[in-house]
């Protein structure tokens, strides 16, 4: 027989060892969704409560009550006041950390108001008893009105009681904490017989919260207002009135059940730690010395497996192009479908690493100290504290970058960190970097030790964050705010990071960017192997014949000659053709139509350059990328006589490539993000304009 | 107020961002302790009923007190 199946939902103020607590519940039994027409991370998971029952639980986002203040925390309300809603939850586990409980009780008394069930799952009783903090359980139970256990989500304590608990639990509770008919009685009486509500508070709350609550329909929402303005109702005036009347309420609960008032001692280490790492000095230093080794161990620690992801993918495609038999089909499997799939992968090393180090810094409660840091200084540029992570994450890709902004409760800063984080120089720039420094900077070293192209490299990372903190300034300007920014944030204490919660996060945002911008990139190099190996029938069937005549007096290996054919297949493909035709276009910043291909080709993702680079100079592997440094060297300008690659085409190409958009995924992120094309259009628009006209100030400036 | 000082909450000037004050437990007659400023003075960060809370100095300058 199958077990009866229970829906449970967890909520919880931030900090409160929510995701620990889900994960003891779930295991690995867990699934990434989207709530439906809303870009907010669904996590659900499988959880065995005895052996009669098994429970889906929902992770709803980390929120102080039920008004919202953050995209991700309008969940909460739609969940919650929605009974037909797929996701709403029979039973409500709500976590509070012991040491914080006046906080945490406040959303506890609306869920009670609601006339939900729920159980208390009090967390970090340890912490608590160390303080010198005494609870009365049972007490605050019968207070409550529902039960209470006591749990330590970290090590996985009492995690079966509450199962127990939860698994038993079905009535809400009887008692009543704040009676909006002590404000206005009318008004939520006749919202609440109109919907047929459970609860006069739920009325309450749709009149607080009805503009902005997805699942009523426009008349319904209409009725509300109408309502609220017929009785006067006042909605910041009544919401101030209810917090104060809920924690009135709880400050008389916990005078009962607080059998001790702690001593804020064992805070005392949190704060001699606070004292250094936000000092106006060191607060600074250790920030920048954090991120430096951040970013060198992404480096560092990716490179191997990343080259051994390059070499196997590249094997397989070749070992397919052998293997299987001649025919479009079999060449877009191992020609396209592999390599594309290759380049996906590819980027699981960084993105994983990048987010272990996200992860534990936040773990650690060192991630609240950044934002305090930087806050002002971005304010500065119409950004916020909250835009530090996803800019800095941009550095590694802007992908996850993309999808942390959604932390940032304003919208206006929200959507100026996304405009502007794909200008921060991404990993995958920096093939395209390594492989044109080395061809127009000389390997010198400066003062003996430091290395002059990498202080090239670093120069182009500081452009690419110039440019991002200009453009910032600049939206800042022609953006007009939506709502208020808040910034009222708490400081949690230190903590050691809980491994297991660092691992869940990379196995989350490593699925993340798999499913959401793999699809883009597979779709789009499909397209582009088409317009790189198609082209005018006429050209293409006499490449062979056209290629041997031309090098008749060559003495080609045939090896030779097959690289001689793809780069002349290439030249008259679909791709070479828009390349020529573009031409035009691009000479003003000294790029002739052979890199006009690769500007298409990496439009798609830009690290495509170096392979499409590599096979119009027909160089067929890509593996040593001295040979490809070496052909660029040797290309001659056919006007002028000399290189083709003089310091003003590199520096031109290096400038467009750090400000152009070139990456599909980017731009699907955004879309996916925005709900809508609007700003990905503009952003594709404003990111190319900028990169054409630097490259064209600094070749005219140079050349 | 000054880093290390303490101070009853008596009020706010701004409704709108009253609500949100509140619910982190900014409530009239409340203590609160101004712990320490950001290094470029903003933001700041208190303490107040048993947690520690980063603010602007714009939001900060919302809330009433008496010393």
């Amino acid at each position: 027989m199958r077990p009866a199946r229970k829906k449970i939902a967890l909520v919880g103020k931030p900090n409160s060892g929510k995701s620990s607590l889900f994960n003891q519940l779930t295991g690995l039994n867990q699934k990434i969704g989207n709530f439906p027409g809303i870009t907010v991370d669904k996590r659900t998971g499988l959880s065995r409560l005895d052996e009669k029952t098994e429970a889906a639980v929902i992770d709803l986002p980390g929120t102080y009550s039920l008004y919202p203040r953050t995209i991700d925390e309008r969940i909460v309300a739609e969940v919650l006041f929605d009974r037909r809603n797929p996701d709403f939850p029979d039973v409500i586990a709500v976590i509070a950390d012991a040491t914080n409980l006046k906080n945490c009780l406040l959303l506890l008394t609306q869920l009670i108001d609601l006339q939900l069930p729920a159980v208390l799952a009090l967390n970090m009783m340890d912490l608590a008893a160390k303080s010198g903090l005494n609870l009365d359980i049972n007490k605050l139970s019968a207070e409550l009105g529902l039960p209470v256990i006591m749990i330590n989500a970290r090590e996985g304590k009492g995690i079966d009681r509450l199962k127990r608990a939860l698994a038993s639990a079905s009535a809400a509770s009887k008692k009543s904490v704040f009676d909006p008919a002590s404000l206005s009685n009318l008004a939520v009486r006749e919202v609440q017989e109109h919907f047929r509500l459970v609860s006069p508070y739920e009325a309450f709350q749709y009149l607080q919260q009805g503009d902005k609550l997805a699942f009523l329909a426009a008349a319904d929402k209409a009725f509300i207002r109408e309502v609220a303005i017929r009785h006067d109702f006042f909605l910041y005036k009544f919401q101030g009135a209810e917090t104060i009347q809920r924690y009135t309420f709880i400050q008389g609960l916990l005078d009962k059940v607080i059998v001790k008032v702690p001593e804020s001692d064992w805070k005392e280490r949190s704060h001699r730690l606070d004292s250094v790492l936000t000092h106006r000095v060191w607060g600074y230093a250790t920030f920048f010395v954090i991120m430096f080794l951040i970013f060198q161990s992404v480096f560092a620690l990716a490179q191997i497996p990343m080259d051994a992801i390059d070499r196997g993918f590249a094997g397989l495609s070749s070992f397919l192009a052998q293997g299987l038999p001649d025919g479009p089909l079999f060449e877009l499997i191992s020609n396209g479908i592999v390599p594309g799939i290759g380049g996906i992968v590819i980027f699981i090393p960084q993105i994983a690493i990048l987010f272990a180090f996200i992860s534990i810094l936040e773990e650690t409660g060192y991630m609240s100290r950044v934002v305090f840091l930087m806050d002002k200084i971005m304010r500065k540029f119409g950004l916020g504290g909250r835009s530090v992570v996803p800019l800095m994450s941009g550095m590694a890709c802007a992908i996850p970058a993309i999808m942390a902004t959604r932390t940032i409760d304003n919208w206006k800063e929200r959507l100026i960190t996304i405009f502007v984080t794909p200008l921060m120089s991404c990993s995958a720039r920096l093939p395209v970097f390594t492989i044109l420094i080395a061809l127009i900077i000389p390997e010198m070293r400066l003062l003996g030790f430091i290395s002059l192209q990498g202080l090239a490299l670093m120069g182009l990372y500081l452009l690419g964050f110039t440019a991002a903190l200009l453009s910032a300034l600049l939206m800042n300007m022609l953006v007009r705010a939506r709502t208020r920014s808040y910034f009222i944030m708490e400081i949690p204490t230190y903590r050691t990071p809980k491994w297991t919660n660092v691992w869940f996060t990379i196995v989350e945002k490593t699925k993340a960017f798999v499913m959401g911008a793999g699809k883009v990139i597979i779709a789009v190099s499909i397209i582009l192997w088409v317009l790189a190996s198609y082209g005018p029938p006429e050209a293409m069937n006499n490449a062979r014949e056209e290629v041997r005549d031309q090098s008749a007096g060559l003495k080609l290996t045939e090896e030779e000659y097959e690289n001689r054919v793809a780069a002349y297949k290439l030249e008259h493909s679909y791709a070479g053709t828009i390349g020529k035709w573009m031409e035009p276009v691009i000479r003003p910043l000294g790029f002739d139509w052979k890199i006009g291909i690769a500007l298409i080709t990496s439009f798609a993702a830009r690290e495509v350059f170096v392979s499409t680079i590599a096979t119009i100079y027909s160089l067929g592997s890509t593996d040593e990328s001295a040979t490809i440094k070496d052909r660029l060297k040797d290309e001659i300008n056919p006007e002028t006589g000399n290189p083709r690659f003089t310091p003003a085409v590199g520096f031109s190409l290096l400038v467009f490539y750090t400000f152009a958009m070139q990456c599909m995924s980017t731009l699907a992120v955004v879309k996916r993000e925005t709900k809508g094309w609007r700003w990905p259009i503009l952003q594709l628009i404003y990111m190319t304009g900028l990169a054409y006209v630097s490259a064209l100030i600094v070749y005219q400036v140079l050349a | 107020m000054k880093p290390g000082q303490t101070a009853v909450v008596s009020g706010f000037t701004d409704e709108q961002l009253s609500v949100k004050l509140l619910e982190m437990g900014f409530l009239p007659g409340v203590v609160v302790r101004f712990n320490y400023r950001a290094p470029l003075g903003d933001p700041i960060c208190v303490h107040i009923s048993g947690l520690d809370l980063s603010l602007r100095v714009e939001e900060a300058s919302t809330i009433t007190i008496i010393d």
